[in-house]
């Protein structure tokens, strides 16, 4: 079964846990800067996002990379960099529509999400439970269920998802 | 291990940035932060010199743990000679400029001199320079903020900033980072401000790596994590509600200092607590509360962010407010609200807004402010003295205008209030009505229904505090153990216990409020596993203790003595009205003389030789 990283950035409160972990288990220290999770904030909105690489199937940088240093680990579905072919030309950069993979300028190697070969650091470190691994395909399973709770009550007992102007991501007790 | 090594000394009087190594025999002695930065001012700086001229020195300053994945490790501290109260100021603060100095490769910055213009500091892992900030005097901490981050393009930056009120030479300013958290109290934004250094922009890369025994840190981080998360109060209660989980319990107590202290039970409490910010408003169905917010490395999330209501009074033609911002925390809603009398929600969290946006101390403020209001009430202060202001009991017009002057820096009456209210009271004839200690106004704890924290006030090294021994942890929430609030037995000890152990804390770079769930004994073995030296519950409790009375051997040498471990006449002689604690007053006379004698200090209060010997001081 490939499981995937479920993002939910309303759970998320900024606290870089994940950057830390994922710093930590790929360079040997802790430095969000290297980090291959990224939160970002947006402070107008009170909100934090944790984002990185979605190992798209068909992946932008594994087809672009000129060297082939980009393979696909068969084991997590992960799209991993040989960092001793990889030749630092940043192609791969440009490639992703995503941009969650970035060069290193320690190394002069570009750095991505690699799952951690299946046991992600990131989604062990959160303390919220904004980055979960899941089932790949099922990483919509908690939306769905929301909504279906709502088709299973009477109309007039409808209560919609709250959005993010609500109080709906304070940690559930 | 896990110190940096690298201290950034910057003379602002020549415009140098100089490196130099960290005093290595100190912090085995200091630990860090608090601790270590107290040291170098105790030993640079003249303790009698006038706070904010150039012989003070500020110092920006880091824990061994910070930056690192312990849970909260992200602290940092402002230490100076406060000129507020003329003793050692420390003032904590999270977000993430704290962790962002240690990535950039530093443990402290030293700032000495005064620079001859307005500059402003800019540090990339080891390259540091003092660049012109002329163009930046005059203007908010967060247009500061902004107009920093867009001249380097770098959305990374981390940036510690003073705003206007600092700059008109406002007592209380504080020293605000990532917009919304402050060094909050003593003044430290003053003399930052003072030394016409308007910001310090951070950017580091290099991270944090000379931790001493890797595994056993991660394996002791993940058991004080779980140790938070299980915890009621660290696990949901700060995380669900923040600091203002403490609202209704502290007024159901009777130790909510209501109306300048007048009272001790707010009949509004409800209006300006966590539940009501939760609670959808009637206006426009939407609660004020929008979300939880963590500062570096921390798996609790007490921070508030909230979105005032946008047809309120105070921001209805104020666009630039309708923004979620930081919310109001237990300490800047007791100030702004019941010690002033006002539940307006929605007006203090606007108040709130305004001390982020200009870097004030919001306890020492609403405190003032509170101060103020008795005084108009009984006729010291007229209307022609405040500039037309009705400068009555729960006035939120009232409230709100004095703010947006001292915010602004305004001339007349604002300028009175930016003293603080010691100051302000003695200017009306009536020091008597000033709740404060060593001139810092106190916090949201009426002592007379909690008593240790008479004692805690009293003897704060940095004027009355409720962070330097936050007895209520135990008097009311019963950690570690239960004491009763109303008693004075014991409670030398008690105190003794919390400031030695808070001090460790500190200085290791932690948030003290992790300790509503962990002990000494959690924290140990993960300094121990970061830091040279082996670091067991009993070394750290001798380094708080060291660091307690170096703090007040710095007091002393300042002028202060014992003279000044007093309270306000109105705790020791007005009894509480209502509440639990009705009846009763400050039992101070009873526990100091026993809490000299635990101190190792004479009748008087002075450290003795032995204690100095057994400390090494």
């Amino acid at each position: 079964m490939l499981r995937a990283l479920k993002l939910e950035p309303e759970k998320c409160t900024g606290c870089r846990q994940c950057e830390m972990a994922c710093s930590y288990e790929n360079e040997n220290m802790f430095n969000p800067a290297k980090s291959r999770i990224k939160v970002f904030e947006f402070h107008d909105q009170g909100r934090f996002a944790p984002y990185t690489c979605t190992q798209c199937a068909d992946a932008w940088c594994v087809r672009a990379c000129p060297v082939e240093a980009i393979s696909v680990d068969l084991a997590t579905g992960a799209k991993i960099v040989d960092e001793s072919t990889c030749v630092g030309c940043k192609v791969c950069t440009i490639a992703c529509p995503f941009g969650t993979i970035n060069y290193n300028q320690d190394s002069g190697k570009v750095i991505k999400c690699d799952l951690c070969g299946g046991d992600p650091w990131c989604a062990k470190a959160c303390p919220t439970g904004a980055i979960t691994y899941v089932n790949a395909d099922e990483t919509g399973l908690e939306k769905m269920r929301a909504w279906a709770q709502n088709s299973a009550v009477p109309v007039s007992h409808v209560n919609l998802p709250r959005d993010r102007g609500d109080v709906s991501y304070v940690r559930a007790q | 291990m896990s110190w940096t090594g690298k201290i950034l000394r910057v003379n602002l009087s020549d415009g140098s940035c100089v490196a130099e190594p960290l005093n290595k025999e100190w912090a085995a002695q200091y630990l860090g932060q608090r601790g270590l930065a107290t040291k170098y001012l105790a030993e640079e700086v003249d303790a009698q010199c006038d706070a904010l001229g150039a012989d003070n020195k500020l110092i920006m300053t880091t824990g061994p743990l910070t930056g690192t994945m312990a849970s909260t490790a992200g602290r940092y501290s402002v230490v100076t000679k406060s000129p507020l109260t003329g003793a050692v100021a420390c003032s904590n603060s999270g977000g993430y400029i704290g962790a962002e100095m240690k990535m950039a490769g530093w443990d402290m910055f030293i700032f000495e001199g005064k620079a001859a213009s307005p500059v402003y500091l800019h540090v990339e892992n080891d390259r540091a320079e003092l660049l012109p900030a002329g163009d930046l005097w005059g203007q908010s901490v967060w247009d500061a903020d902004k107009a920093i981050h867009n001249k380097h393009q770098d959305p990374g930056l981390r940036i510690a900033c003073v705003g206007r009120a600092a700059e008109a030479g406002c007592l209380y300013a504080a020293v605000m980072n990532d917009l919304h958290r402050a060094a909050g109290r003593s003044g430290v934004g003053t003399v930052m401000a003072s030394k016409n250094l308007k910001a310090v922009a951070v950017r580091g890369t290099l991270g944090v790596g000379n931790i001493k025994d890797p595994m056993r840190f991660m394996q002791a981080t993940e058991a004080g994590k779980k140790v938070l998360q299980e915890n009621a109060v660290t696990g949901q209660g700060l995380p669900s509600f923040g600091t203002q989980v403490l609202m209704n319990v502290i007024n159901e107590t009777g130790a909510l200092p209501t109306r300048n202290t007048r009272d001790v039970q707010f009949e509004g409490a409800h209006n300006i607590s966590a539940e009501a910010m939760a609670e959808p408003r009637q206006s426009d169905g939407k609660p004020n509360l929008s979300g939880n917010a963590a500062c570096f490395g921390c798996t609790i999330a007490c921070g508030r962010i909230a979105t005032i209501d946008r047809k309120h009074f105070t921001i209805e033609n104020k666009p630039q407010y309708w923004h979620a911002s930081g919310g109001l925390e237990y300490e800047a809603a007791w100030a702004l609200g019941a010690a002033t009398g006002i539940d307006d929600l929605e007006a203090l969290t606007y108040v709130n807004f305004l001390c982020n946006e200009d870097g004030i101390d919001p306890i020492s403020h609403g405190a003032t402010v509170g101060a103020a209001m008795e005084l108009f009430e009984m006729g010291a202060i007229t209307s022609d003295d405040t500039g037309g202001i009705e400068l009555k009991f729960g006035s939120a017009e009232a409230l709100s205008t004095i703010t947006e002057q001292v915010c602004q820096g305004a001339e007349g009456f604002a300028r009175a209030v930016a003293q603080g209210s010691r100051r302000l009271c003695e200017k009306y004839g009536h020091p008597e009505l000033s709740m404060t200690v060593k001139s810092q106004e106190f916090p949201a704890y009426d002592p007379r229904g909690i008593q240790g924290m008479c004692l805690t006030y009293a003897t704060s090294n940095r004027g009355a505090c409720h962070l330097r021994s936050y007895t209520v942890a135990s008097e009311i929430l019963g950690v570690p153990e239960k004491t009763d609030p109303l008693a004075t037995e014991g409670k030398a000890g008690l105190v003794k216990a919390f400031q030695d152990a808070t001090a460790a804390v500190d200085s290791a770079g932690l948030c003290i409020f992790t300790t509503f769930a962990w002990t000494l004994e959690d924290i140990a073995p993960q300094v121990d596993a970061a830091c040279e030296g082996d670091w067991s519950v009993d070394r750290l409790l001798e380094a708080g203790e060291r660091i307690w009375n170096l703090e007040r051997d710095f007091n002393r040498r300042a002028g202060l003595t014992a003279k000044d471990d007093r309270l306000p006449e109105r705790l020791l002689k007005e009894a509480a009205k209502t509440g639990p604690a009705k009846g009763k007053v400050c039992g101070l006379d009873v526990m100091l003389p026993e809490y000299y004698e635990l101190r190792g200090w004479t009748p008087d209060g002075e450290i003795t030789t032995q204690t100095r010997d057994r400390l090494g001081l």
